[in-house]
């Protein structure tokens, strides 16, 4: 082939851009990301998307340093009503502020007693705060448990499945063993059941409660009472002190089973005749008053009364009365809040202080469960325990604590779950404050404190924090773990802030931060306690939203020093890190965060080496660059530089730390730029300059090539927006003489994938960037352009990609724009080469060569794709410079014309081109808006 | 041929003072038509007093005096011999229950040696081959509005060992001191038994505190007579070692039918008493004893 002369086309960009304009704007408004990227309320309504359409419709992008806009994280912030998931959400809790106390939601309607319809009535407004006795109840049966043996008295159970069968050794075993099965038959023989294990004894329980019910439904009321009446004597037993609570809540349980069915058969009896005249007598309505209840009903509920009062023994007495306490809804309301009076001061009979408080628990439950509005009587039960207290340190209490190696402590914390469950009660109709100076003269407690805290919302405790505390410090002798109290108090401060000032909180943070210092540094305690630590931290973070005010704390710092091992303190270094940018809502230019967070961030990047894992580095430099983003000292683009200078300085071992600093540096020029409004005075171009340098200096640090390629690229351009064409050109000249390093393949997750389509489209921005680029008058014409095309000659392309004959084809591209007379773009205060040459014939003749090697360069390819058989990669390329040809080039010039048409029949001549290209071409040929390819458009055919 | 027989009162509670008309059905249940000989309803009201196995040698001497003492005792035919439907049969009765001038009916009262019942004894006559058919009911009688009011007589007192009478040997016994109150001896029969006891010190553990309710019945009459105390019920008030100087609530209930208004009438006594017993540890007790007159009202 004969070589051809290049010629490019002279265009008009002006008519081209105006025909263009109203496709543009149209695409770029039905862009379907667009709602996601517009700040401001997204999809809150169709208006503010019609607002927005009505406006220009191209998106300024804002000049907020502190946003960095993430459309995934914006939809996460806006709480997108449009969002169906989230929407569902709110939907299901309904009370979505209210899901960040756990602990209210824990907290849901009484549910006791449920099994009786009638006791509906009682689960209301005031005890609807409370946890559930049945939530409870379990958290009891799980936590105090034992091991010992345990022993029944009862004669109710069946003596088949006894489970003691053992050798009998001796004769008088055997005879012994006999008389008591002979025993076993007489029903109601009372027995002595030993050696049972916990989960024997709670099974044998169970087997009471069905007989007790089996009893009532077989209409043995007399039997189910007494049943009932032997299980409530099972908890004057404390000889397993730690199973107690346990056995309460078993206990309990069939006793209140008793309770419903004596209140669900009064209630069936209890029909009545609503009017006189009305002959058939209807059920009770569900909120029935006594006066309504028959005579016969009320009989029978009082002949339960008498039978219960008869009872022998006071704990039996006790118990089976509060069990049907209900009933007395029968009788009359008076008699109900008289009994429940009475029986406050029963318990006061009960010798043994924990079978007491357990009673009292007992009372309270039933009681609030029935009289929930009418709660006299809770105060006296409470009263009452702290009357008991002294008892707790009686010689018999503690002889029996010590029989059973209990510790003091321990046995203390069996009072807990009653207590609990009292001051709950209390807590849902009375105010802290009045509560606290009511007990005050009982002498302080730390059992009741504890409970307290844990009962009363955690905002009234907190209130009252400092004053809690103070009562505390009294209790150091009282055998009440101090620690449980700590803890209990701290549950409530997790919920609820105390009201302190802040430079209190500062001074307690310290004294606290520098107790544990002072604690764990003898003997490197700290070693053994690193989860602790980090704890604390966590909560320290979680809590504290002013990092000012955390960072000031002098003991802070020392206080991470602890954290001695490596992986340990990066993972502290990285948590802090983590919560401030959670925290942080807006940039920052405060030197004391600044100074301290690098520092955290310094140490973390220090522990680098070079086993670290890809993920670690990666999810290190995503902490650093949030840092970076959010420390902003305002219109002191000096002081910025500055620290992104130190930034640069500890953190140069992470990749994509530099290139986000270079980016923030050229924000910096690009910000300094638009604040002069493209003039810059003698101050600000030097910063300016400085800024590039700083850009120029960093980017060959990084290790990856494509990185910095861009960099470079972006630097330039920022720098010849500066107009420092120096700076600018340098880096130019970097990103080429970087380009003989790219590698050729990249690992990219575990495969190999050559580079060369990335190489090639970053080749294009360079030399779309170059357009821009005044040619140096010390080294001739087009010396960027010509060292390119020189580097890309010498680069080992694959022969298997087309890539450099790709490249070549863009370079026509370029060498067309540059001869046209006036540029498709500038910077302004920019000159490019139109008006450093003015259309100069020199210029000209010059890029026609240029473009006349680079085609012949192109039609050898060509020439050697046809040599190697590679039909198909020919005429693909063929068809690309056609196009390149016809877009940029002067067709109606015979050579270019010639080899047009040339091309157009090589392309086809294997028979392998693809029609759709060739389509497209007839059809921009043919098409009446482009008349200077008129010369063409019967020339071109089309083979079948 | 079988018949149901039933007294259904009106009253549910089956309480009737003097006075009162005692109003009812006789309820007769039968599948097929039943000839009978007569139905006939009595009502009797009677003192049975018996003697205990200890009296009964020196007392055969009175045997008189503990022949029942009837109270009231009405009878009516409430029906000629005739036929019954089959079906139910419903026969409304009423009594007056209403005594001469010098009689007066007494509470009722079961108790072991004297007992104070109201009957009715419903009887279906079935000729002289077959057996009658009879049913009984008992019906409760208490005092009217106007008889006896509690007076209130609270009394408070100290125990201590010197308090205490037929001691042996006081080395040992352990020190102590109980204090208390009782809100009145004198007892309205349906009000609770209160008062309140303090155990202000005491050396020996205690293992447990309670009432009991004493009935002291005495049958006889000018010659002699015999004197019976036997507990009514024993109610605990105090379990384990009870806290000392916390005072706790005596409080007893008085069972129905085993107690009435204390009676003293020529033949026999009906009389009540309580005791504070506190026991020990090693089952040693004392006791207090304080005897209680019950009214009705």
């Amino acid at each position: 082939m004969a070589t051809y002369m290049w010629k490019s086309r002279d265009r008009s960009y002006e008519q081209e851009r105006a025909k263009l304009q109203c496709h543009t704007q149209e695409v770029l408004e039905k862009h379907p990301l667009r709602p996601m990227i517009v700040t401001g309320d997204i999809g809150k309504s169709s208006r503010s998307e019609r607002a927005s359409e009505g406006s220009s419709g191209i998106i300024t992008p804002q000049h907020d340093s502190e946003r960095v806009f993430d459309p995934l994280s914006l939809a996460v912030e806006n709480e997108d009503p449009l969002d169906p998931l989230s929407q569902f959400l709110h939907e299901q809790d309904g009370t979505l502020p209210q899901s960040k106390k756990a602990r209210n939601c824990n907290k849901t309607i009484l549910g006791h007693g449920t099994r009786s319809s009638a006791t509906g009535k009682s689960s209301d407004k005031s005890s609807s705060l409370m946890e559930p006795w049945s939530s409870r109840r379990q958290s009891i049966l799980a936590r105090f448990t034992t091991s010992e043996k345990l022993s029944m008295i009862t004669s109710f159970l069946a003596g088949g499945d006894k489970v003691v069968v053992k050798a009998a050794t001796s004769t008088v075993d055997k005879v012994k063993h006999r008389l008591e099965q002979l025993d076993d038959f007489e029903e109601g023989s009372i027995r002595e059941m030993l050696n049972l294990s916990q989960q024997e004894y709670t099974s044998r329980i169970q087997q009471l409660n069905t007989a007790l019910t089996q009893a009532w439904s077989d209409d043995q009321r007399v039997k189910a009472l007494k049943i009932a009446i032997q299980c409530a004597k099972l908890l004057v037993d404390t000889s397993v002190l730690n199973f107690y609570p346990s056995k309460f809540v078993l206990v309990t349980d069939i006793l209140d089973n008793f309770g419903d069915l004596v209140y669900e058969r009064l209630f069936r009896k209890a029909e009545y005749s609503p009017s006189p005249r009305v002959g058939k007598p209807i059920e009770l309505p569900l909120d029935f008053t006594p006066e309504i209840v028959p005579e016969s009903a009320k009989e029978t509920a009082r002949n339960w009364f008498f039978k219960v009062s008869s009872i022998r023994e006071l704990l039996p007495r006790f118990y089976l009365e509060a069990a049907i306490l209900k009933s007395y809804n029968f009788i009359s309301l008076e008699e109900l809040s008289a009994a429940v009076k009475r029986l406050t001061g029963m318990i006061r009979g009960f010798g043994n202080p924990l079978v007491a408080t357990y009673a009292r628990c007992y009372l309270c439950r039933v009681a609030i469960s029935i009289l929930p509005m009418e709660q006299q009587y809770l105060l006296p039960n409470l009263f009452d325990f702290l009357r008991i207290f002294p008892q707790l340190k009686s010689p018999d209490v503690r002889e029996e604590v010590s029989k059973q190696k209990m510790e003091w402590s321990e046995y203390l914390t069996l009072y807990t779950p009653a207590l609990d469950w009292i001051l709950e009660c209390i807590a849902s109709c009375s105010q802290l404050s009045q509560l606290l100076s009511e007990i005050s003269p009982f002498g302080h407690n730390a059992l009741v404190l504890n409970s307290l805290m844990a009962a009363f919302r955690p905002n009234d405790v907190a209130e009252r924090a400092l004053e809690l505390v103070e009562l505390m410090k009294e209790f150091e002798e009282t055998g009440f773990p101090l620690h449980v109290l700590y803890r209990t108090l701290g549950l409530c401060l997790l919920l609820a802030d105390p009201p302190l000032d802040q430079r209190r909180m500062k001074k307690e943070l310290n004294a606290f931060l520098g107790d544990v210092i002072r604690r764990m540094t003898p003997g490197r305690a700290y070693e053994a306690h690193y989860h602790e630590l980090h704890v604390i931290l966590d909560r320290i973070l979680s809590y504290d939203k002013d990092f000012n005010l955390l960072f000031s704390v002098e003991n802070f710092l020392p206080y991470l020093d602890l954290f001695q091992k490596e992986s340990v303190r990066v993972e502290a270094c990285k948590a802090i890190i983590e919560a401030f940018l959670k925290g942080q809502k807006s940039v920052t230019p405060d030197p004391l965060i600044v100074n301290t967070l690098l520092a955290i961030c310094k140490n973390m990047h220090d522990s680098l080496n070079a086993l670290s894992m890809e993920d670690e580095r990666r999810h290190m430099s995503g902490l650093i660059n949030g840092f970076l983003c959010s420390v902003s000292y305002g219109r002191d683009f000096e002081q910025q530089l500055n620290f992104y200078c130190d930034a640069r300085a500890a953190f140069s071992s992470l990749d994509p730390v530099m290139s986000q600093l270079v980016q923030l540096v050229n924000r910096l020029a690009v910000e300094t730029h638009i604040i002069m409004k493209g003039n810059h005075s003698r101050k600000t171009a030097s910063f300016v300059r400085a800024c590039a340098a700083f850009c120029f200096i960093t980017i060959p640090s990084m290790r990856n090539i494509f990185a910095q390629l861009s960099l470079y690229l972006l630097s330039g351009q920022v720098a010849l927006l500066n107009q420092c064409w120096g700076q600018a050109d340098a880096c130019l000249k970097g990103a080429i003489s970087l380009i003989p390093f790219v590698p050729k393949f990249l690992e990219q997750d575990g495969k190999r994938k050559s580079t060369e389509h990335l190489l090639l489209s970053i080749l294009s921005q360079l030399t779309s960037t170059l357009l821009l680029f005044p040619d140096n008058p010390d080294q001739g014409v087009l010396s960027l352009l010509r060292g390119l095309l020189t580097i890309i000659d010498s680069y080992t392309w694959d022969i298997n990609q087309d890539t450099k004959t790709l490249f070549h084809l863009h370079t026509l591209a370029i060498v067309a724009a540059y001869s046209q007379e006036s540029y498709i773009y500038h910077i302004p205060g920019v000159d490019s080469n139109d008006v450093m040459y003015g259309h100069n014939e020199t210029f000209l003749k010059e890029l026609e060569s240029l473009g006349t090697s680079i085609l012949s360069q192109i039609l050898d390819y060509l020439k050697e794709l046809g040599n190697r058989h590679l039909y198909k990669r020919q005429s693909q390329l063929c068809l690309t410079l056609i196009q390149q040809i016809l877009v940029h080039g002067d067709v109606n010039h015979p050579p270019l014309h010639k080899l047009t048409l040339n091309l157009w029949s090589l392309a086809q001549k294997h028979g392998r081109a693809d029609t759709s290209s060739l389509m497209a071409i007839k059809r921009k040929v043919m098409s009446p808006e482009n008349h200077h390819l008129a010369s063409l458009a019967l020339l071109l055919q089309i083979k079948v | 041929m079988t018949l149901a027989l039933d007294i259904r009162l009106k009253r549910v509670s089956k309480v009737y003072r003097e006075g009162d008309l005692v109003t009812g059905l006789i309820v007769i249940q039968c599948k097929n038509e039943v000839r009978h000989g007569g139905i006939f309803l009595a009502l009797d009201g009677d003192v049975n007093l018996q003697l205990s196995a200890r009296s009964v040698g020196i007392f055969e001497a009175f045997y008189n005096s503990v022949k029942p003492i009837s109270l009231i005792s009405y009878s009516l035919e409430v029906s000629k011999p005739g036929k019954l439907s089959a079906g139910v049969t419903e026969i409304p009765f009423e009594f007056p229950l209403k005594v001469s001038a010098n009689k007066k009916l007494y509470e009722t009262y079961h108790g072991v040696f004297v007992n104070i019942q109201y009957m009715l004894r419903c009887e279906v006559k079935k000729g002289m081959l077959a057996k009658d058919t009879v049913k009984t009911a008992e019906f409760i009688v208490e005092y009217k509005e106007h008889a006896e009011a509690a007076v209130k007589k609270p009394v408070e007192f100290t125990i201590t060992p010197d308090s205490l009478s037929n001691v042996k040997d006081k080395s040992r016994i352990p020190s102590f001191k109980v204090r208390g109150k009782i809100d009145s001896t004198c007892c309205c029969i349906t009000k609770p038994f209160t008062g309140e006891l303090v155990i202000e010190e005491c050396d020996m553990p205690i293992k447990s505190v309670e009432l009991q309710l004493v009935r002291v019945e005495t049958c006889g009459c000018a010659e002699g007579y015999a004197k019976d105390a036997t507990e009514v019920q024993n109610i605990q008030i105090g379990e384990g070692d009870v806290m000392r100087g916390l005072p706790f609530p005596i409080h007893m209930v008085f069972p129905r039918l085993f107690t009435c208004p204390t009676l003293v009438t020529a033949n026999f006594k009906v009389e009540f008493e309580v005791n504070i017993v506190v026991i020990f540890n090693d089952d040693h007790l004392i006791t207090e004893n304080f005897p209680i007159k019950l009214t009705r009202f």
